[in-house]
């Protein structure tokens, strides 16, 4: 261990209600800032879940209205190959109408595969009651509908096209994605089932996928379009269609970094003016150790050293702090029983501001180190 | 003998309007060996004299050398080698640093210079701390000692290095007769066992009568050079 980092352990420690004073006030500081920015991290991936997360990310569709497209096997190899894709299903989708005694209700028929089903709509794992497709002659709806139906597991379900195709199905499920316009107007289906009832052929109306970083889907969607290449496409992706939630979201994220960084500035000065005044308090073991032939170098490090400790002991405990508060307000701040965010625990971002806090601590530490290279020896003797 | 420090028509001023001059045209030589006193009045330059003549203090003109080499050119890194090397300090206050032991305190000149003590010296530390007498509080903290005790470990740590000097300012300023007694018995012993040159500042007359040499300050100059 150098000499210097010595002495600035034994500095520390000759204070030690000192130390733990700073420490703490600094650690409850680092606190603070960790837990905004994870607060503030887990609302705004929550809400963007609860907004795309149960649906397509990217979606191909015919540029023409009420088009349906031939090509789509293609289209899935395409997207498939890309590794910055995840599950893409395709969809057979268009309007009908059910009967609520004599009166039709609107509904929108989706014919999905098995990958839209489980892994892009999340049907499977939100299915309440019942159980998936099964057959041809099987459909799914959401739990509004039922309840506006008023219809049983089992029961028959006729659905009429705009065409004048009339078939009944039979409801073997129930689901609740939480979103209105999916759980009230959804009849689902599988692909096969969809194409038979409009006349489709082999036909379907899109190719949806999720990609697994959210923030990517413009992108892969511009790689997409690139590789096909076909303008009777429309490649449209959820971040153009949610512009105002993802200003909203960037302006929260521009608060929260503001805020944070408030922060770690506020921690670099009381760091700076607390060593400032160690280097006060200690001016006379610095005068004698440069008297002892104690470089100016090594003898300004003791106060970038305290300071670097200040920021290791700070960081820790305050990171401690602050996901125990986040912790805290997961388990307690709940609504109808349900935690309001969910608990994520970011060690990328844990860690960055571990090292942040280092950093400001060791800059805080080269304002005392500076005020530390104008002491002499001679200063120190001469005050007795 | 040869000279281990040098001071060549060294003038020293204060910053002030106008500037405040200490010492005027200083020549002296300190040979290695010797045992030496300045004394003189409280105000005269002595302790700006000893300041200069340890590198802790540059002179405003006029030259130091310390084994030969002028100090003028060095940088302050350089000037703290020779000092960390060449001079063991004692002063008025122990000036020990309170957050070590007497051990640590006195290893610390050595650390500094080359880092971690062997083994030889840390018996050499245990012969000054048997020296001094102080062997039992070697690893009390420096604030739990006597002030006799502190002092002495004072002079123990200005030895470590085995420098060519010792300079000590006022050292048994804030001690009692018989510890006084007791400290220039030891510097005596220490300069005839290893040659150390001892340059003691006092404004007692009865402490340089005990020295072999008297350098007598008055108003910044050297009024008399006594060797016995």
């Amino acid at each position: 261990m150098s000499l210097p980092l010595r002495i600035a352990i034994r500095f520390l420690l000759s204070g030690k209600t000192q130390t733990i004073l700073i420490v703490g006030g600094i650690a409850v500081a680092i606190s603070v800032q960790v837990f905004v920015g994870l607060l503030l991290d887990s609302l705004q991936l929550g809400l963007i879940e609860n907004t795309v997360g149960n649906s397509p990310q990217i979606s191909i569709t015919s540029a023409e209205e009420n088009v349906t497209i031939g090509r789509w096997e293609e289209i899935v190899t395409v997207a498939d190959a890309l590794t910055a894709t995840g599950p893409v299903g395709v969809a057979v989708s268009a309007n009908a109408f059910v009967n609520k005694g004599n009166d039709s209700v609107p509904v929108l028929v989706r014919g999905l595969d098995d990958v839209s089903i489980e892994s892009i709509y999340g049907l499977a794992g939100n299915l309440y009651e019942g159980s998936l497709i099964a057959s041809s002659g099987d459909v799914l709806i959401g739990r509004d509908l039922s309840e506006e139906l008023e219809i049983e597991l089992g029961d028959r379900l006729q659905v009429r096209t705009p065409g004048g195709a009339a078939v009944d199905y039979t409801v073997t499920g129930f689901f609740d994605i939480g979103v209105a316009a999916i759980d009230g107007s959804w009849v689902v289906t599988n692909v096969r089932t969809a194409q038979n009832l409009f006349g489709f052929g082999d036909r379907v109306t899109s190719v949806e996928m999720k990609v697994p970083d959210l923030f990517t889907a413009d992108t892969v969607a511009d790689d997409i379009e690139g590789l096909l290449d076909d303008d009777s496409l429309d490649i449209s992706n959820w971040k153009d269609e949610n512009e105002s939630l993802l200003n909203a979201i960037q302006s929260q994220a521009i608060s929260s970094n503001m805020i944070q960084v408030v922060i770690i500035i506020s921690v670099a000065i009381a760091i700076a003016s607390i060593l400032s005044i160690s280097v006060l308090q200690k001016r006379r073991q610095v005068g004698i150790l440069k008297a002892m032939g104690i470089k100016d170098r090594a003898a300004s490090q003791i106060f970038v050293y305290q300071g670097l400790l200040i920021g290791v002991f700070a960081g820790i405990v305050g990171i401690a702090l602050g996901v125990g508060l986040l912790w805290a307000f997961t388990t307690f701040a709940t609504s109808g029983g349900e935690s309001v965010i969910d608990f994520r625990f970011d060690s990328v971002f844990m860690l960055r501001s571990f090292v942040v806090a280092i950093v400001a601590s060791g800059i805080a530490g080269l304002i005392p180190a500076r005020r530390s290279l104008q002491l002499t020896p001679v200063e120190v003797i001469r005050e007795g | 003998m040869a000279p281990v420090i040098e001071l060549k028509n060294v003038d020293k001023f204060y910053p002030g309007t106008p500037p405040i001059q200490v010492l005027f045209g200083i020549d002296v030589v300190f040979e290695a060996g010797s045992f030496n006193s300045i004394v003189g009045e409280s105000g005269s330059g002595k302790s700006t004299l000893l300041n200069i003549v340890g590198t802790l203090d540059r002179p405003t003109s006029g030259e130091v050398l310390v084994d030969g080499i002028p100090t003028a050119g060095m940088k302050k890194d350089g000037v703290a080698e020779v000092r960390n090397r060449t001079i063991g300090f004692v002063f008025q206050f122990h000036y020990l640093l309170p957050e070590f032991t007497a051990l640590e305190n006195v290893l610390m000149p050595h650390v500094i210079g080359h880092r971690k003590p062997s083994k030889e010296v840390l018996e050499w530390a245990d012969e000054l701390f048997e020296l001094a007498g102080i062997s039992k509080v070697k690893n009390n903290l420096a604030t739990k000692m006597s002030g006799g005790q502190q002092q002495r470990t004072a002079i123990v740590r200005a030895l470590i290095n085995k420098p060519r000097v010792i300079l000590a300012d006022e050292p048994t300023g804030n001690l009692d007769s018989e510890n006084t007694a007791n400290i220039y018995k030891r510097f005596r012993e220490i300069n005839e066992r290893y040659g150390t040159t001892f340059i003691i500042v006092t404004h007692d007359r009865r402490v340089a009568e005990q020295t072999d040499r008297i350098v007598e300050i008055r108003d910044g100059r050297i009024l008399m050079d006594i060797n016995k």
